[in-house]
């Protein structure tokens, strides 16, 4: 039998990459935020989200990868974009959280199953409903 | 006058009740609404991810047949049509490097460079026709209808394609004035109503919808006025819940402008399908006698 090299892997490099994926998505330099919180106190889904608005910028530029695949943030953004428009930064947290979402999304890992949604629901949905969910909630 | 004209998928089935009422009252304007030639989904949300591009081959290649058309403007009536449509242009006018790879790709025989200019049709009434224009139109002013413009999001958001100011809109309040209503301002107008969460979260859409409504009817509304289906069903959805619920809390009838518009023309309920609405707004329209029965679609003079 074979013996195979022990293989390490570096948190350090792990979390590297993940910024890095997050800002190649994103276009968005996660440096320019300096954490007014504008965001969270212009989000109307805050409330419902178990990490701020704001946090998820600091979590996503320390590459904390696990704290924010944990939380149902990115899964709660509605892509309202008031954040964006009240960024003092000109930052666009709507692009960091699809960056977020797609990290997942593109590991085939989808967050809803169309099947799932009853036959009743599907007739009475609007198209764009329809479209945009899936387009934001599967891969 | 023909105007290139992208529907969209919603409104061609679910929301028939935003789409009809504007066709015929731009017709009585002198307008036709002239449908883009084998017009295909816009994507319903544009993409917010840069190396995203194959989710924006869908409005691009519409924005190609407008040019093909002959066509500089292309006019839209909903509201998240606008907003992806709009955005893929800009980046076909921003970005040089997507832009070829898009042409290269989408293969239409013509390149495309963001030429057509994207407008939602209110901008057609502020900035071609003009409110008092369209109000010495009005054969059935509004009068009385204290009705609340609700913009949502995606009419305004990003700023780069907004159609009016980001934190002050008056574009949808200055319609209802030319119409004859008297137009309620409120606090929550631009507020997100949950948008497509609704196909994951449902069980949230009171609590999203509940802020709006009350903030609505607070300042005195009568009426929630609405460019978006999304927001329609959301808003409906969500107060029939918040009813249910809280036995003091009071709907608020939701109707489209374009129905507002076709009322106010005067050519009657019949093009408005209100059988589409959600929260009766017939019963507020009929107190305040702004339902005639009226057969045919007029052509108005002048």
């Amino acid at each position: 039998m074979t013996r195979k090299a022990p293989v390490t892997v570096s948190p350090k490099r792990l979390r590297r990459e993940f910024v890095k994926k997050v800002k190649e998505l994103s276009g968005q330099n996660l440096q320019l935020c300096y954490q007014c919180g504008l965001c969270t106190g212009n989000c109307p889904a805050a409330a419902n989200m178990d990490i701020s608005p704001r946090r998820i910028i600091e979590l996503a530029r320390l590459g904390l990868e696990e704290e924010i695949a944990g939380s149902q943030t990115v899964w709660t953004c509605a892509s309202c974009l008031a954040c964006t428009v009240n960024c003092p930064r000109g930052f666009d947290l709507s692009k960091v959280m699809e960056a977020i979402r797609l990290l997942t999304l593109r590991k085939n890992i989808d967050r809803i199953r169309p099947e799932d949604i009853s036959p009743e629901k599907r007739s009475e949905l609007p198209q764009i409903a329809m479209v945009s969910g899936l387009r934001k909630f599967t891969g | 006058m023909s105007l290139a004209y992208y529907p969209g998928c919603t409104l061609k089935t679910r929301a028939k009740n935003l789409e009809e009422p504007a066709v015929a009252s731009m017709e009585a304007l002198g307008f036709k609404l002239d449908e883009v030639p084998r017009w295909n989904c816009c994507g319903a949300v544009y993409s917010l991810a840069d190396d995203d591009l194959i989710h924006r081959v869908a409005p691009v290649r519409n924005l190609i047949r407008v040019k093909k058309q002959g066509k500089t403007e292309l006019v839209t009536l909903c509201a998240f049509c606008l907003n992806t449509l709009k955005r893929a242009n800009l980046l076909m006018r921003e970005d040089a490097e997507k832009r070829d790879t898009l042409n290269d790709f989408i293969d239409e025989g013509i390149a495309y460079s963001g030429e057509v200019k994207v407008v939602h049709l209110l901008e057609v009434f502020r900035d071609d026709i003009g409110w008092e224009a369209l109000s010495q139109k009005v054969k059935l002013p509004l009068r009385g209808l204290k009705a609340a413009p609700y913009y949502g999001c995606t009419l305004l958001r990003p700023r780069e394609v907004a159609i009016d100011n980001v934190e002050n809109p008056t574009i949808l309040g200055d319609f209802l004035k030319a119409l004859g209503a008297s137009h309620v301002d409120f606090t929550e107008s631009t507020r997100c109503c949950s948008s497509y969460q609704i196909v994951s979260s449902p069980h949230d859409i009171a609590e999203y919808a509940r802020p709006i409504l009350s903030s609505a009817s607070s300042h005195g509304a009568e009426a929630l006025v609405l460019t978006c289906p999304l927001c329609d069903y959301n808003l409906s959805r969500g107060q029939e819940e918040l009813m249910k619920k809280h036995s003091e809390f009071k709907g608020i009838p939701l109707v489209y402008f374009t129905q507002l518009l076709a009322l106010a023309l005067g050519l009657g309920p019949r093009v408005c399908h209100f059988e589409l609405n959600h929260g009766s707004p017939e019963l507020l329209l009929k107190g305040k006698n702004l339902l005639p029965q009226v057969e045919s679609v007029q052509p108005i003079g002048g």
